[in-house]
């Protein structure tokens, strides 16, 4: 049986992006699979992990959530699109390595958009907010503790940074 | 997990998804937020020939205050309704309950309607509409009908939706009692899960601190969320001493009907709502005296 496809148009990571998808492609699929940034991590593929968080116009979402044909017309920024220009790690991204805020790595990826979502709203949260921000991430080997001071890490960094 | 082949259409206005739904019957699935629904797509416990992705309808997002009602799009992300100060300053509990729901990413693709609809009886935006008497908007083909909450959840994941009507609006009663406060609590394996019991309570007090209006209700207990109205009237004209606070919440405990399940028996349920209802009264009743 062949599947009907569908048009998309999405721009990712400020590229835009051109496909023929059918509609049961998740977004976290089509992203890992056909465009082979696979730095969006899928864990348990139906909403509970977090792993495969990316940003919808700059908010995050589940990608696993959601079809590739639903994104049409938006913007997606994966953890590919974190890092600086030149490739090299964001102030969060470094604060992660700094702070010990990762071990296995599995989680980092949906652990970084949250993050970046929770400081793109609120450069200097409370450690209540951050703990809610990646509250619906999973972490099997950190114990969360680190992951927490990196956000913190990271506002701070930040906020010396825009001084 | 991969869902069953379906195909998709993507609506530009209510009145093109009413036309699809008309036109297609049954094989049609609307898609709000899909927190919920993709899941069980993944788990092809559900299998739509045609998905109706009303994501895109412009007409299906807002919040307008009016004197005495709060209008909320259905389509209306669970993150936008979260952070309107506005509304929170009016209709306190839906913030409230917001904070149980989901996760930040969950929030900011979940919708309020697609929560409704879904009908979850342990889901925390049910339970809402059931206690303030929310009244549905459900447009058709051939027009709109508003139903109240109390009419539209008819059992576990069911409403009175009918396989040719969607969710237009919602439209929450304002209280414009000045001293009036809410609470929403929950018991769950973790937060951001479903609630194992619920518990919601809204109240008015008088300048001498009487009690002169309030609602009360239970989630997670019953085939669909439950609102207590004839209880919650015990508590008009008290001062809502602990001894009427507790005979309330007990009373409600004893006319629910949980399940078990893997996570709690009945018993523990009916325990819970009897501690969650009454503890919900009480916080509602210390913000209203703020």
């Amino acid at each position: 049986m062949t599947e009907k496809l569908y048009s998309i148009s999405i721009e990712v990571n400020g590229v835009h992006r051109t496909a023929q998808v059918p509609a049961r492609r998740p977004l976290a699929d089509w992203l890992r699979e056909d465009l082979h940034l696979t730095g969006t991590h899928l864990g348990c593929e139906h909403g509970v992990c977090g792993a495969c968080s990316v940003m919808l116009d700059e908010e995050p979402v589940r990608s696993c959530l959601m079809y590739a044909v639903q994104a049409d017309g938006h913007r997606v920024t994966t953890v590919e699109g974190l890092a600086r220009p030149d490739g090299s790690m964001s102030v969060l991204q470094d604060s992660f390595c700094q702070a010990h805020a990762l071990q296995c790595g599995y989680c980092t990826p949906g652990m970084l958009i949250a993050a970046q979502g929770l400081l793109d709203a609120h450069p200097r949260p409370t450690d209540r907010q951050i703990r809610e921000a990646i509250g619906g991430n999973l972490c099997r080997c950190t114990g969360y503790q680190q992951i927490v001071e990196a956000v913190r890490l990271a506002a701070d960094r930040m906020a010396e940074e825009s001084k | 997990m991969k869902p069953v082949p379906f195909e998709y259409v993507r609506a530009s206005s209510i009145g093109e998804a009413c036309d699809v739904l008309q036109r297609e019957g049954d094989a049609v699935k609307l898609i709000a937020g899909g927190q919920s629904l993709v899941p069980l797509m993944a788990m092809r416990l559900v299998r739509p020939g045609l998905l109706l992705d009303i994501n895109e309808i412009a007409a299906l997002k807002f919040i307008s205050l009016e004197t005495d009602t709060a209008r909320i799009g259905a389509c209306t992300r669970q993150a936008l309704v979260e952070r309107d100060g506005a509304l929170a300053a009016r209709v306190p509990l839906l913030r409230q309950a917001l904070a149980w729901v989901g996760h930040a990413q969950t929030r900011n693709r979940g919708t309020l309607g697609g929560s409704l609809a879904h009908a979850d009886p342990c889901a925390e935006l049910p339970l809402t509409a059931q206690v303030l008497g929310a009244r549905m908007v459900l447009r058709g083909t051939a027009g709109t009908r508003i139903v109240p909450a109390g009419d539209f959840f008819s059992g576990p994941m069911m409403t009175v939706t009918g396989p040719q009507e969607c969710l237009e609006e919602v439209h929450w009663p304002i209280w414009s009692e000045p001293r009036t406060g809410s609470a929403f609590t929950e018991i769950s394996n973790r937060h951001g899960d479903f609630a194992m019991v619920a518990a919601a309570a809204q109240l008015a007090l008088d300048g001498d601190g009487r009690c002169v209006r309030a609602a009360f209700g239970l989630g997670g207990v019953d085939q669909t969320p439950l609102a207590f109205p004839q209880l919650a009237a015990r508590l008009v004209g008290t001062r809502l001493d602990e001894a009427v606070v507790q005979s309330v919440a007990q009373d409600a405990a004893a006319a629910a009907r949980p399940g078990s399940d893997l996570f709690a028996t009945s018993a523990y349920r009916r325990h819970l709502a009897g501690v969650l209802g009454a503890r919900a009264i009480r916080s509602a009743h210390e913000q209203a005296r703020l």
